[in-house]
Parts: structure tokens; sequence; C-alpha cells
């Protein structure tokens, strides 16, 4: 079925088919997002896990045709019954900001630093709203109020380094809100926070998905966060999807070895936090990627085959995928 | 916009420095060869107009008095009279500074309309034919002498095709503009080549800013993205350096003023100190200071319109 | 980050300076290089290239434009444009060497001193190099030649008696950098006499920035010259020296364009041999990552 067939048959919010993404370097072309499907229900939070260089981010950018050239994007990337890759800029423009609105991991350099906040929000609403100033000025009172900022009205005319860490988190998120997303893209916004405004702002946003009914993709590496607020997951490895599905089901049963490792610090209910259990090697670098199995040089599973044949991402279940020539293996050595 | 407590603390700021100006320029004639009375007075004077201006000057008094007695003077407009023109300092200098400051300000204004736009084009299209050639053009621009620029337009614009006038100054504003078009090219072409350099890399650090990411990730329209966003925040550090280029600015003027024949006070300023004319010297270093030192509090004003962070 | 984003340039970092091989020699340097190379040529050799003496009076070509008996055209005396256009070379480079070489030498010095003792001697330096950089140079300039008297010595007592500021800035502000990194602490540990460290370690690396600056300086002490020898408070007549040929030529605009023209042109290419020359420099010494 085409994408679209598929996601009005299936009611999906976001269906991404073959999204890829090449930058030009000086060294020759690199592929950064290799072939990525996603599939996003309404009201659903994906998480994309994976480590630094993964591709994740940049997945997320090219999910809204963000990514700085010299660079290519190519694949389907069907919202709403269209596909945004097709999309004119102009149109492309309405979208970004308006229905899907993306947040950064630092808000202090995120933010332009020399307008206030409210100009910021003020921006947001003068594209993608037809209100008049003064109601834009409301609304965006109400929308500081909305992500919890204290006496909100006061804080319009305060610039990016007058909020605190955690504050100026909940500011972006107020500019996001502005174009009154039913998407919202966040890309590692509780990286930079410490534990406790971590837990807040995920709440918020977590409170924001039932009010507002929006769904959410939220970019991490860290599945703490993943395990707290994703319904389902997609880890990713060197630019490639490797396995997606529930949250529950992947964690207490993952098929793919990278995920596997991964999953080494988990936190249950009544044990303490242990630190991520490292994989042996380090993550290839996009310019010279080893053949087959991108995993393959640093996986205890890898055979002959792994070496050549680069493992599609297969369902296993209808929500389930997974992309390895060994699954049964790595299922069978489950963790505990 | 800056709120009025920046304003006040900086203008209040301006007090030490022209305080300091008031000294140095106190201190020159002081520092002078010769005996600055005869130097005030004249050379064909008798001994009892010498002892009647040293009472009126002061000169008999502690150095203090003195000081304050200038000071006085000063601030009621009296600067002395010009030992060459026989008129009083505040005359002359009241006739040549406008065409300076005419020139000037035109030769900046054509230094942004150059440097603004060019810089914008060679810093989105870096690396690229255009980039090469603009930065090719104003790096042959900052190597040729101000006198050279001059001569050049002077040949090919007035004498050659007679499009503008061989210089002078005119009357009536329309005309003066005209006759100092050309002159403000010759000076502006400097200034533009120093800014251009300097906001072009400005806007190239800025691009690759975050909330430039952030603006396109709003939906926002390039053009909005390009100025409120990448010009702006640009120009922040570009105009940092007006206020220490209107130093250069003013000596090419006096380079200007003399290739064009304008009765500016650059000419007045070299005519005087090869006439040792110290009254002139003094009062139109004192001028001069003042000018820069309200060019300074505008750029740093200007600064705090763009950038919120530096009026705290 | 992706391993492609570091095709976007990142900020210089200071590295302590071992020996190493040279860096490579890029095409800016080289083509400064030529240029000054050539310059340098003709200034000690002129009458090897130049078709006649300078000061020829040739009352059979008064005037005339360029042409194959006078490539740059002849002056109101029939002197030969080129030719005198040669011999100035050995007059401006002599400029921009007596021009900058005090302040090179006497501004680093002073500028090290200022940014290693640090604290107030360094925050009053700074307030008065401000008040000095914020002067008009050339009204400085003008008003100690008016005293001196005009002429090429005066000149360069002129020169350097400001000029040395603007080296001593740059010097204190990259000395002061320096100081702080670690190894220059880890000399001060090891027992390194201050003269040592400050010589053998922090100075080479001060000192590049001080160089590329003295390219540059060249190139402006060239304009200041040839603009004091235009005015006449430079070099005085018959001397060749750009600024006074072209002074020649300012009447002549719409009779004799040629007189003020080439010689500009003289002082365009040589300016910008040493610009070249200073950004090629400053891109090889930058510290390679």
């Amino acid at each position: 079925m085409s994408p679209a067939a598929t996601a009005i048959s299936t009611g999906a919010a976001l269906t991404v088919r073959g999204l890829t993404t090449r930058f030009l370097t000086p060294a020759g072309p690199v592929t950064a997002v290799d072939n990525v499907d996603l599939d996003l229900a309404p009201g659903e939070v994906l998480g994309l896990v994976g480590e630094s260089g993964s591709g994740k981010s940049v997945t997320l950018r090219s999910l809204i045709r963000l990514v700085r050239p010299p660079s290519r994007t190519t694949g389907e990337v069907v919202w709403d019954g269209r596909d945004l890759m097709k999309l004119p800029e102009a149109r492309m423009r309405d979208v970004r900001g308006g229905a899907i609105a993306t947040i950064f991991q630092e808000p202090m350099s995120a933010l332009n630093p020399v307008l206030t906040v409210g100009r910021q929000i003020d921006e947001s609403l003068r594209a993608h709203t037809r209100l008049g100033s003064r109601e834009r000025r409301e609304r965006a009172t109400d929308l500081l109020d909305l992500v919890g900022i204290p006496a909100p009205a006061s804080r319009l005319g305060d610039l990016p380094h007058q909020f605190s860490g955690g504050m100026r988190q909940r500011a972006m998120i107020a500019i996001a809100l502005a174009g009154e997303p039913r998407l919202l893209l966040a890309d590692e916004p509780t990286t930079a926070l410490d534990v406790t405004i971590q837990d807040q702002i995920l709440k918020l946003i977590l409170g924001l998905r039932e009010r507002l009914g929006m769904s959410v993709i939220l970019v991490t590496h860290d599945l703490g966060v993943v395990a707290q607020t994703c319904d389902r997951v997609a880890v990713m490895y060197a630019g490639r999807l490797v396995e997606s599905g529930p949250v529950g089901a992947l964690f207490a049963a993952p098929r793919h070895p990278y995920t596997r490792g991964l999953l080494g610090s988990v936190p249950r209910a009544g044990t303490e936090r242990r630190p991520l259990l490292s994989i042996e090697g380090t993550p290839p670098s996009l310019a010279a990627m080893p053949a087959g199995c991108a995993f393959h040089p640093r996986c205890s599973f890898q055979t002959e085959r792994c070496r050549h044949d680069a493992p599609p991402l297969a369902p296993v279940t209808p929500d389930r995928r997974a992309a390895c020539w060994h699954q049964d293996r790595v299922l069978e050595s489950a963790l505990p | 916009m800056p709120d009025a407590g920046y304003v006040l603390r900086r203008l209040l700021q301006m007090v030490p420095t022209l305080t300091f100006i008031l000294v140095v320029t106190f201190v020159l004639v002081r520092l002078l060869p010769g005996d600055p009375l005869s130097a005030i007075a004249g050379d064909r004077v008798t001994d009892a107009q010498v002892a009647q201006a040293r009472a009126a000057y002061g000169l008999d008094q502690p150095v203090l008095v003195q000081f304050g007695l200038y000071v006085k003077r000063v601030i009621t407009g009296d600067l002395g009279r010009s030992l060459i023109a026989q008129v009083p300092v505040w005359t002359l200098v009241g006739q040549r500074l406008p065409p300076t400051l005419l020139l000037t300000g035109m030769a900046t204004g054509i230094a942004v309309a150059l440097a603004v736009p060019l810089a914008f084009i060679s810093a989105l299209r870096r690396g690229r034919a255009s980039d090469l050639v603009i930065r090719g053009a104003f790096q042959i621009g900052l190597s040729m002498p101000v006198f050279y620029i001059g001569l050049v337009l002077l040949t090919v614009f007035s004498a050659q095709l007679r499009w503008f006038p061989v210089g002078g100054y005119g009357d009536g504003w329309g005309d003066r503009v005209y006759h100092l078009f050309l002159p403000a090219l010759t000076l502006g072409v400097s200034l533009a080549a120093v800014l251009m350099r300097n906001l072009r890399s400005a806007i190239i650090d800025v691009l690759g800013a975050e909330y430039v990411d952030f603006a396109r990730a709003k939906g926002l329209a390039p053009r909005i993205v390009l100025t409120r966003h990448v010009l702006r925040n640009a120009l922040i550090s570009t105009v940092a350096l007006l206020g220490p280029t209107v130093g250069t600015l003013l000596g090419g003027a006096v380079i200007t003023e003399a290739v064009f024949a304008i009765p500016g006070v650059g000419r007045l300023m070299i005519d005087s100190i090869y006439g040792r004319d110290y009254p002139v010297i003094q009062g139109l270093s004192l001028t001069l200071a003042l000018v820069v030192s309200l060019v300074f509090l505008l750029t740093d004003l200007l600064q705090a319109a763009l950038d919120p962070r530096t009026a705290g | 980050m992706t391993a492609a984003e570091d095709v976007l340039s990142r900020p210089r970092q200071h590295r302590p300076r071992r020996r190493m091989r040279p860096p490579p020699i890029n095409w800016t340097f080289a083509a400064g290089a030529a240029i000054l190379l050539a310059a340098i040529l003709l200034a000690i050799a002129p009458g090897a290239f130049a078709p006649y003496e300078p000061t020829k009076f040739d009352y059979k070509a008064i005037l005339k434009g360029p042409s194959a008996a006078h490539l740059f055209g002849s002056d109101n005396f029939g002197r030969d444009i080129l030719s005198r256009t040669i011999w100035a070379f050995r007059v401006d480079l002599q400029i921009a060497l007596f021009g900058t070489l005090f302040p090179v030498l006497f501004g680093t010095l002073v500028g090290a001193a200022v940014g290693y003792a640090g604290g107030w001697a360094q925050v009053v330096f700074g307030r008065v190099v401000d008040a000095v950089v914020t002067f008009p140079f050339l009204v400085l300039i003008i008003a100690i030649v008016a005293v001196l008297g005009p002429g090429l010595i005066n000149l360069y007592i002129a020169v350097s008696t400001v000029g040395w500021v603007f080296y001593a800035r740059i010097v204190a502000a990259e000395v002061a950098v320096q100081r702080r990194l670690d190894y220059a602490a880890a000399g001060r540990v090891m027992g390194y006499s201050t003269a040592r460290i400050l010589l053998r370690h922090i100075l080479p690396n001060a000192i590049t920035a001080a160089i590329v600056y003295w390219m540059t300086d060249m190139a402006l002490c060239i304009l200041l010259g040839s603009s004091l020898g235009y005015l006449g408070l430079g070099a005085q007549p018959p001397t060749a020296e750009w600024g006074v040929l072209i002074a020649d030529g300012k009447n002549y605009m719409r009779t004799a364009w040629w007189i003020s023209i080439f010689p500009g042109l003289a002082i365009v290419i040589t300016g910008l041999g040493f610009s070249l020359l200073g950004d090629g420099l400053a891109d090889m010494l930058r510290p390679r990552r």
C-alpha cells in the first residue's frame, strides 16, 4: 500500500517511509539517516533513541526539512494525508511551527538572546494565527501560564538569560505551542537539565499531550526518559533504525543486540539506578561504514552473514520490528 | 530601546571623558614650544599689551586657577581668537564644521548602504564566485589611499564625464549634497571595506547559531529570519566598530577635503597647525573631541538598542 | 551532533607551540610573496628596469599619453612616468620598512611586559591605548610633522612615536591570554625564570599576531607616506615617491590623467602584496586542529 493509503487506513498521524538524508562533505557524501520508517499514532509519544551520532537529531530535522545544506533529504513523510517532502516551501513553512512544532535541547542557544521571550512567542503567533496585537499578548500570557511559569504577564518582557534553566525550557515549549501544534518534535529536551527539573519538564510534556491531544516524537539517549514517558520506541544506530515497538514489550524482550546492550540500565522500581552498560567499541564513522550490518563489529552474536548482508527492518509482530539476523538468539539471552 | 536609566548613566560617564579632554587641550597650549603668551597675543604687541593679556588670561595665577578660568571661558563659548584670521575661533569652527559633518555623515551612510547588502551576499554565498569577487573588490579598495580614490573618481566622473563638479562646497542644501557626493563616496568606500569584512564574519558566525535553526523551525518567513535574527545579531559586533573607526574617518576627511577643496574642518586643522594658530588648534581639538564623544555615545546607544543585554 | 556537522568551523584555540615542521605554504602567501619580491627587485635595481632617467626632462615629449615610447605617458616636463614610478619603489618600500621597524620592536617589548605584568599596569595601559587609537592617526602625524618640519626622517619619527602603541596592544592581549594557560604555570612551577618563560614559551605565540599585523601595517604605512607626500609633508620633490608623483598630476586630470593614475596603481599592487602576505601568513600560522 502507498504510504498515504497506509496512513488513512491505520489512522496514523505520521507515516514515514524511506527517509534518507545525505550530507555532502569534503570527504564525500555521508548518509546520516538511512532509509528510516516510522509510524506515529495520534496522541502517541514515540521515543527515538540512540547514542550521539546515531542520526536521531538529523532524523527529527529531516521530518520538517530543516537540515542544513549542503544536504539532500529523500523519502516520504505523510502528515495529515499529505507528503511533506513534496510540499512547496511556502506551504512547508505553514506546517513548521504550526501543525508541527519543534523544541531543541539547549534553550540558551535555541532562543535568540537579544529578543524578549514575549517577542519570540509573538513571532510564532503572527506567523500562524490571525490574532490582533492585544489578543496575541493575552495568548502569549496564557501560553506562559500553560507551561507553568509563574507571574506570566510580567515575564513577557524578559530576555532568555533572565530565566532559570528549567523556566527557559518551559518558555521554549510555550513558544512551540503558539502555533497550536498537533505534533511536537522534541530534540533531547531534558538532556541539559538536572534530574528534578527533567522530571517536571517531562510531566509537563505529557500533561500537554493529554490536554491538547498532541502526538510527540521525543529524541533522547536516556532510556530512563523513554521508560517514563513513551508509548512506543524506535532505536537508531549509525543512521539506521534497528528496532522499534511498544516500550513495555521492547524493554522486556529486546530483539536487537544493540538494544539489549542499551537496556542494561533501565531502572526497575525498587532497584538502584545503574550506569549504562558499556558496549565494547565505538559507533562507526558515518563516512566509513562497515559492510553488512552496521553493528556487527561490536556484536557478540555476529556471524559471517552479518558481515556481508545488512539485515532489513523486518516486522516480527504487526507493531514490532527488528533488524537482526539472529533475533531469536538475542531473545533467548534476554535479561532476567 | 535602552531605558532612560542607561542613557542617563552613559551621559554621566561622558563627564570624566570631557574633563579629561579639557585638561589635555589646556595642557596642549602650555606644552607647545615658545611662550604661550606670545602665541595667544601675537607677535606685534607692546609690553603693556603683553601685561594686559597676561592679566586677562590669568597667566600670573596658579595653574589650577588658570584651568578654572579656561573651563569657564569654554563653557561660555569663548574659545579665543584666531591669530591668523583674527576672528573668534568659535566663528571659524562654526563655519567649517558643517561641511565636514555633512561629508562624514554622507560617507557613513554610503558605507553602510554598501557594506550591509554586500556583506550579506558575501556571507550567504560564502566560498562561491560572488563572495570572492566582492571580497576582492573591497580588498583592492582597502589598498588604495583615500586621496587616490578621490583623484580617480574626480578624473572619471568630473574631469572626463562631467557628471559632478570638480570639488567645492556649493550653495544651499541640495547643491551641497551634490557637491559632496563624490567626496563622500571616496571616504565611504574605505569605511565600507572595514565594515563589510567585519559584518560578513559576524553574519557567518550567526548563521551557524541554533536560534536561527529554531526560528526556521517556527516556520518564520526567510525575510524575517534574515533581518530580525541574523542581521540584528550580526550588527551588534559591527556597530561596536563604528566608534573606533571615527578617528580614521576624520583622518580621511582631512585628505578628502584637500583633494576636493572642501572648506571643512580638516583643512582648517592643517592650516592652523602650520600657522601655529594655537587658539584655533585648541578650540578645534576641543570641538572635535566633543563630536567624537557624541559619536561614541550614539554608537553605544545603538548597540544597547540592538542588544538589550548591554543596557542591563 | 553528527560527523557531518564538523564541516562547520569551530572557534580558534590556543595551544602550546612545539617545534613542528614548517606549515605548508598557501596560495595567498605565495601570491603576496611574489608581488613583494618583484617590488624588492625594482627597489634594489631600478636602473635595470626603468627605460629612462627619472629626472630627465624631455621637452619634445611633454604631456604625451601612454605610447610605445612612454608606457605610462609623460608629464609636463617630459619625464617618463613609468621610470619615475619604478624609481619610487625604493623610496616607498623604505617608508614601509622604517616606518614600522621601531614600532614593531618597541611595541612588542612593551606589550609583552604589560601583558605579563597584568593588573593595574594592564588596565591603565589599556585606557591610554584606547585614547590614542581613537585619535585620528593622520592628524597626529601631521601635527608632529608640522612641528618637526616636512621630510621623510621626520615622518619616520612621527610614525614611530605613535605607531608602537598598536603593536603593544596586540601583544599585550596575546601575552595576557598565554600567561593564564597551563604550560606557563607549569613553567613557573618548574622554577623557570620569568624571562625564560616569556622568551621561550609565551613570546613565540604572541609574536605571530604582531608579525601578521606588521604586514598590514607596512601597507598602511605606504598609504600614510604617500598621503603625506601628496600633501607635501612627506617626501619632498624632486624625490620620486608615489604620493609626490600623484600630486604632480593633480592639476592635469582633464588633460593628462596618466600622471596621477599610474603611480597610484603601484601603491595598490604593493599594498595588496603586503595584505596577501599577511593574510596568508595568518592562515599558515594559525594553530592546526
